[in-house]
């Protein structure tokens, strides 16, 4: 089993769903990822997502557009991220490390070279939002030809027979997206997000992860009833924004706070 | 190229390009709005409902004009204007948004979201959903309000809310986000996209709605000048006035067609937006094309004097053409387009479109070239009023002094 499943399979007999933060590299600073991401762990983040700045990432709303635009001014180059990456696991990093970025910059970097230095370097997964899985059947053979899982995506959008068939392409787990919308923090969930996820776990054997607009203790625990983990990206990339000067220490207490919520009760 | 399935069969595929790269939530909606149109593509009534609009609110067949000083002056070929700038709204893009127009209200859509980089798509939107009682929101970069500001005027004029767009370069590209952010938002909105770009269906769907400017000047070459032009120009922004002419003489082999893109202001990336020679395949806003980005795949900024060609990708069907040889694309710069607008004013009695004067520009350099019974078709896609001031502007000249 890989990194990814072997998390699960240990939340799932802790009894606890997973927290997962995006991290978006090279925000607030170049090579910030190195110092957030063992705090973090240690903090009691599960997994990570790791954003990759692209110049126009049109599923992102207004918080995480500021984080990639300032990552590309502070000159992150998908190279560095992966070279941090590597000091990351060099350094003891356990946690499963999935890269998330926007097709283009991945394309034009080669796949198939990218394949190899993300797997080289310790990444667990790719999740490429403007991907579908009608334009991804040659990325995901030759994701899984290298040990790596390209996440799909499920949304309050998708039909029945559809949510079924992305099931069985799922490798990882399934990034469910919590809202019709771009990411952004919201006051509170969807209120449909029970019956949704009620609809995915019917259809998949994959881990449901739930993402967009988790932004509290409450929000995540509420997402722990329903599905197997939590992600939190633009709640989290604010609370880094208050504090620039101790991104570290903002982000840490950022996360303990929510750490609580993962208890499945 | 492993990342690119490149299946010439698959539709929405124009050789390796196109293809629909769109986020999951908006993968359902681009489903309905394919199988949409595929019904109405089918259905002679949606097509005699659009035909009966062309006639009797756009003012179509639009004329074919002997552009007989200017050709006399050059001293070569014969000059052909196809003046889209006559109709209604003043460009060609009002043939798009009428037959989106009605594909939406078919699809009991009550919601309409554009993008607008010169204002012109954003225009013949407006003016649309006022026809047809929808509601309209459209995104407009604020460097483009600022340099487009009749069109701004006149948008709201029509009952339109227009959103200015501050993210990124705060031109086309930003704007065309920001609209699918909307729709990412409102799925149950109907996003009208203003060229032959995006996601398919779009590429298809814009051009067929734009094909009405070639088979008719194809048509009136034939009846008025008894043949077919030797050459067609058309400029490229997306692309949508270009695919629109170029699709009737495809099958012409005699027919040379030449694209003209944005040559700016100089040759580094940042200062123009020609994709050929500048740009490389890439995805952008869920296309597969040629797209001006640095070696990262970060997307370039580009400039033009003018905001409809102002963007980094072109539509998929033209990487296509140009791949394949069967039109060539070269770029006409920000001084030649000036050049173009004034000669064409004074020659001709029409101030052209900043957008079209690049094609108009095209023709001064190759009619001389050639020989007085060949013929150049031009596109003008549309009128100049709403440039009026960037050209005084750029000529130094005050208005409202
Ligand atoms: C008059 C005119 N011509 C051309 C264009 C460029 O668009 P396209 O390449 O889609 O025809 C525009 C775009 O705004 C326009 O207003």
């Amino acid at each position: 089993m890989g990194r990814i499943a072997d998390t699960f399979a240990r939340l799932r007999a802790e009894g606890r769903a997973a927290l997962m933060p995006y991290l978006m590299s090279g925000y607030p600073t170049r090579g910030a990822l190195l110092d957030l991401v063992p705090a973090l762990e240690a903090a009691g983040a599960d997994l990570f997502e790791i954003g990759i700045p692209f110049s126009d990432p049109l599923a992102d709303g207004a918080t995480i557009q500021r984080a990639a635009e300032r990552a590309l001014a502070n000159g992150q180059r998908l190279p560095d991220t992966i070279a941090e990456i590597a000091r990351l696991r060099a350094a003891g990093v356990r946690a499963p490390l999935v890269l998330m970025g926007y097709v283009n910059p991945f394309l034009q970097y080669g796949i198939d070279r990218l394949l190899a230095d993300v797997a080289a370097a310790g990444i667990d997964g790719l999740i490429i939002p403007d991907l579908p899985p009608e334009e991804a059947g040659e990325i995901q053979r030759a994701c899984a030809a290298h040990g790596l899982d390209l996440i799909m995506f499920v949304a309050p959008t998708t039909p029945d027979e559809r949510i079924s068939e992305i099931a069985a392409l799922a490798s990882g787990f399934i990034y469910c997206v919590s809202l019709t919308g771009v990411t952004g923090a919201r006051r509170s969930l969807w209120s449909g997000l029970p019956e949704f996820l009620g609809r995915v776990r019917a259809r998949s054997s994959v881990p449901l992860v739930v993402g967009f607009g988790i932004s509290t203790a409450g929000h995540v625990a509420e997402v722990a009833r329903h599905a197997d983990g939590a992600i939190v990206a633009s709640a989290l990339i604010s609370a880094i924004d208050q504090s620039p000067d101790d991104a570290v220490a903002a982000a840490v207490a950022f996360v303990r706070g929510l750490a609580p919520g993962t208890a499945v009760v | 190229m492993t990342a690119i399935e490149t299946d010439v069969a698959r539709p929405g595929r124009f050789g390796p390009y196109g293809g629909s790269y769109v986020p999951e939530t908006l993968v359902p909606a681009v489903a309905a709005l394919r199988d949409a149109y595929a019904a109405a593509q089918r259905d002679p009534a949606f097509w005699d409902a659009l035909h009966q609009l062309h006639q009797r609110y756009t003012g179509r067949p639009t004329a074919l004009s002997h552009a007989a000083r200017l050709s006399r002056e050059l001293g070569g070929a014969q000059i052909y204007l196809k003046r889209e700038d006559l109709a209604h709204t003043g460009a060609h893009k009002i043939n798009n948004a009428l037959g989106q127009g009605l594909l939406a209200q078919r699809m009991g859509r009550r919601r309409i979201i554009a993008e607008t980089g010169a204002g012109q798509h954003g225009v013949a939107t407006a003016t649309v959903c006022a026809l047809l009682g929808l509601e309209c929101v459209v995104y407009m970069g604020v460097d483009d309000m600022a340099r487009q500001a009749p069109n701004v005027f006149r948008m709201r004029l029509l009952g339109a809310d227009v959103r200015g767009v501050t993210s990124g370069s705060r031109t086309l590209k930003d704007a065309i986000n920001e609209a699918m952010r909307d729709w990412v938002t409102n799925p149950d909105s109907y996003y009208l996209l203003g060229s032959a770009l995006g996601p398919h269906p779009y590429p298809t769907m814009v051009r067929d709605f734009q094909s009405v400017i070639g088979h008719e000047a194809r048509e009136q070459m034939l009846r008025l000048v008894g043949r077919l032009p030797d050459l067609v120009i058309a400029c490229v922004g997306g692309g949508s006035n270009a695919i629109g002419m170029f699709h009737a003489f495809l099958d012409d082999q005699s027919v040379a067609l030449r694209g003209v893109e944005a040559g700016g202001r100089g040759q580094t990336l940042g200062e123009h937006a020609a994709r050929f020679s500048g740009g490389r395949p890439g995805v952008l806003q869920g296309t597969y094309t040629y797209v001006l980005q640095d070696g990262d795949g970060q997307i370039g900024l580009t400039h033009s004097v003018s905001a409809g060609l102002d963007y980094a990708a072109v539509g998929p069907e033209h990487a296509a053409l140009h791949d394949r040889g069967r039109a060539q694309y070269t770029a006409a710069d920000d001084a030649a387009a000036l050049v173009a607008f004034q000669r064409l004013a004074r020659t001709e009695g029409i101030l052209p479109a900043l957008e079209s004067a690049h094609a108009v520009a095209e023709a001064i350099r190759l009619a001389p070239s050639m020989a007085p019974d060949q013929s150049i078709l031009i596109n003008l896609s549309g009128r100049g009023d709403k440039d009026i001031f960037t050209i005084a502007d750029l000529l130094g000249v005050t208005l409202n002094g």
